[in-house]
């Protein structure tokens, strides 16, 4: 098997080399240098006009209400127990959720609701994360996976609600990616973009909400 | 799927005689169409950003070995194992035995064109594996036996009757008519599969070589069950899908889904980069990614390498006349359209998808919306130049197309052939001037009417207003 997979790595490069007009399996080190220097530049494609803001939070709002991402916003990080509490009981949910760690020291106790500390498992109906980043131009929460981050919390239960911070508000997708290189280095095992709660139209394209992941998804705004 | 594009012509003629199939088509045909122009319409910089894109894909192309052995070192880094497959035979049998030797016995799919193409799922469940698709379009087929018909909407041909009636037997549950609980009803019962799984399979819509990562766009989330939650997960892509950074995918995805189906965004987007760490709670313990030739690579370095641009969005299916009259079933094999006229015959041999570059009306517009701008009628053309070279093509059309070169190059003759041929269609038309019937040509006018030509030439009345202007009305 290895022997093979070997093998059919070389005959596809050199196949590859050959239509190029180049000889032998390997790209040669000027050609290694030439990727590696246009990928060391990063270099972005032209951005749309409507990505650049003069209010991000104002265009994050108005592209969530698009996607179907319900928003909330609340002056402390402490206010958000009472705001999930609102929420679950203005959609007729269960006061309970599975939360990621960082949550877990809040006030849920006057809040009414109760929290799970552990990764969300299939039978939740409500979990509760945080977020990396959010970014205006699309309405979108990038969140990365972690250790103290699972992405199930994210995926499995039928409410998503997810606390992110106006601080870490970027315009692009570009802007996301140049901030998790800054602060991360580089992209860990997932890195998972949310617009929006789980839908499909494969049944004569009408849109049905809710097709293997969270029917509802809604942002908590903290300063 | 085994090739049936040979067929073209016959199914073509039975797509357009299935009134279900019909209606289902122009149902779509309205919302892919009106969706798109109003995505496009709402960004001032699209076609600089398409500019941009195609530029950008070339570039990935023109040093395709670098950046897939770039890829390969950073993929390699995040502890993926990379697999080269220069045939579907070879891609499938490294899947299979990635299942055989870790003991999986059901694997959960999410969409991938790759897998469709070299016939993954048959080649799994002879191994005794189940294998679940879970889009949902995709599912509705593998309980119809049915291939896709579109490569974003693959059950675009079902009426909501037929997938209730599938989806009645499969669930062994009172049929249901309404689409949300219908829906519903599939993800009830693809949950269990998902949590049960022991190997993911995934496509991906490019891999970037920067830093050794695989993706997937979806936007029912189905993709980040297959990739989280099974112990391995197995990706399964085309060489041609490698793009060198992250921010070359910011570019990519604002074309995608607007081009697709006229979302600014797919709901769910995921980047996969090797293994779950220490402490991860989720996430596989294994991932592989098998990259596959399988005719790729005979497109580059040739005039038809702009081919490999292609993003999987099927723009330029929605834009095709002829798609929206027949469908993707027609085509024969895993890509319809104008895409899949390009590619099929140089994936399976021209000699066995000869009508496909001929499947075209040449109106164009499949360049048009071709977010990447690949000149796909200009492409098909050459395919159909080669064509005639090979002498693939009919003696008859062969013949009638010597015959009007000779008479081209004889200006002379040429006046002649056409002022009798604008005479005699002007007679055929009468008063009603329109012809009904063309000798030679009732593959013309067995479905439509061609307006009756006046009577003179071209060439004649231009002749006739070099000498005298005033007489010529304008």
């Amino acid at each position: 098997m290895a022997g093979e997979a070997v093998s059919a790595r070389e005959a596809i490069l050199t196949r590859i080399r050959a239509a190029q007009g180049r000889q032998g399996a390997e790209p040669d080190a000027t050609q290694l240098e030439r990727v590696r220097a246009t990928i060391a530049r990063h270099e972005a494609g032209p951005l749309p006009g409507n990505a650049r803001n003069a209010d991000p939070v104002a265009k994050f709002r108005a592209e969530c209400d698009r996607v179907g991402t319900t928003h909330a916003e609340v002056g402390s990080i402490d206010a958000v127990p009472a705001e999930v509490a609102r929420y679950l009981r203005a959609n007729n949910l269960e006061a309970r959720v599975a939360a990621w760690h960082e949550f877990a020291e809040l006030d849920w106790t006057a809040a009414g609701v109760a929290v799970d500390d552990r990764p969300a498992n299939p039978n939740d109906r409500t979990g509760l994360t945080g977020c990396f980043c959010t970014i205006a131009e699309t309405g979108t929460l990038l969140l990365l996976s972690s250790p103290a981050t699972p992405k199930v919390t994210a995926l499995l239960p039928e409410t998503h609600l997810c606390v992110a911070s106006k601080s870490r508000l970027v315009n692009t997708m570009e802007d996301s990616f140049a901030l998790l290189r800054r602060e991360r280095g580089e992209p860990p095992r997932a890195t998972f973009f949310v617009s929006g709660p789980s839908r499909t139209a494969d049944i004569e394209q009408t849109i049905v909400i809710g097709a293997h992941g969270p029917y509802r998804v809604h942002v908590i705004l903290i300063p | 799927m085994r090739v049936q594009s040979m067929f073209f012509k016959k199914n073509a003629t039975e797509k357009l005689d299935d009134a279900v199939l019909q209606r289902n088509l122009r149902t779509a045909k309205g919302k892919f169409v009106d969706g798109r122009a109003k995505a496009v319409a709402e960004i001032d910089e699209w076609e600089a950003i398409r500019t941009h894109a195609a530029a950008l894909r070339d570039r990935a192309l023109a040093d395709l070995d670098a950046y897939l052995v770039e890829f390969e070192r950073n993929a390699i880094r995040r502890g993926t194992v990379v697999h080269w497959a220069q045939t579907a035979q070879e891609a499938c049998a490294i899947a299979v035995e990635i299942a055989r030797a870790n003991g999986v016995r059901k694997v959960t799919k999410s969409k991938s064109m790759v897998s469709e193409e070299v016939n993954l799922n048959e080649r799994l469940e002879e191994a005794g594996i189940e294998v679940i698709e879970t889009d949902l379009g995709e599912y509705i087929l593998q309980l119809a036996h049915e291939p896709p018909s579109h490569i974003v909407a693959p059950a675009v041909h079902k009426s909501k009757e037929q997938v209730a009636e599938l989806f009645e037997a499969a669930h062994k549950k009172p049929r249901l008519t309404d689409i949300a609980q219908m829906t519903r009803e599939a993800r009830e019962a693809l949950r269990d599969h998902f949590l049960t799984a022991d190997m993911g399979i995934s496509g991906s819509n490019f891999v970037i070589a920067e830093t050794g990562t695989t993706l997937t766009v979806t936007n029912e989330g189905n993709a980040d069950m297959v990739t989280t939650l099974p112990r391995i997960h197995c990706v399964i892509t085309g060489i041609e899908k490698v793009i060198p950074t992250l921010e070359d995918f910011a570019t990519l995805i604002r074309l995608l889904p607007r081009s697709a189906i006229g979302q600014t965004i797919g709901n769910y987007l995921t980047l996969t980069t090797g293994v779950k760490g220490p402490g991860d709670t989720d996430g596989p313990e294994q991932m592989h990614v098998i990259l596959v030739d399988a005719g790729r690579s005979k497109f580059v370095g040739t005039e038809m390498q702009s081919m490999l641009r292609c993003i999987r969005c099927g723009a330029c299916m929605n834009h095709c006349p002829v798609y929206q009259n027949v469908g993707g079933h027609a085509y024969g094999w895993v890509y319809p359209g104008p895409m899949g006229s390009v590619l099929t015959p140089v994936y399976v041999g021209i000699e066995n998808a000869g009508d496909l570059p001929n499947a075209a009306t040449f109106c164009g517009e499949c360049a048009v919306v071709c977010p990447v701008k690949i000149p796909l009628p200009d492409l098909m053309r050459k395919l159909r130049e080669q064509q005639f070279n090979e002498r693939l093509r009919p003696w008859t059309e062969r013949f009638a197309i010597r015959a009007w070169s000779y008479a081209a190059r004889r200006p002379k003759l040429y006046a002649l052939l056409t002022r009798f041929a604008a005479e005699f269609g002007a007679r055929l038309g009468g008063r009603e001037k329109l012809i009904h019937y063309w000798p030679g040509l009732d593959g013309w006018t067995r479905g439509r009417d061609i307006p009756a030509p006046e009577g003179r030439t071209f060439r004649e009345l231009y002749r006739e207003r070099l000498r005298a202007p005033w007489r010529v009305k304008p």
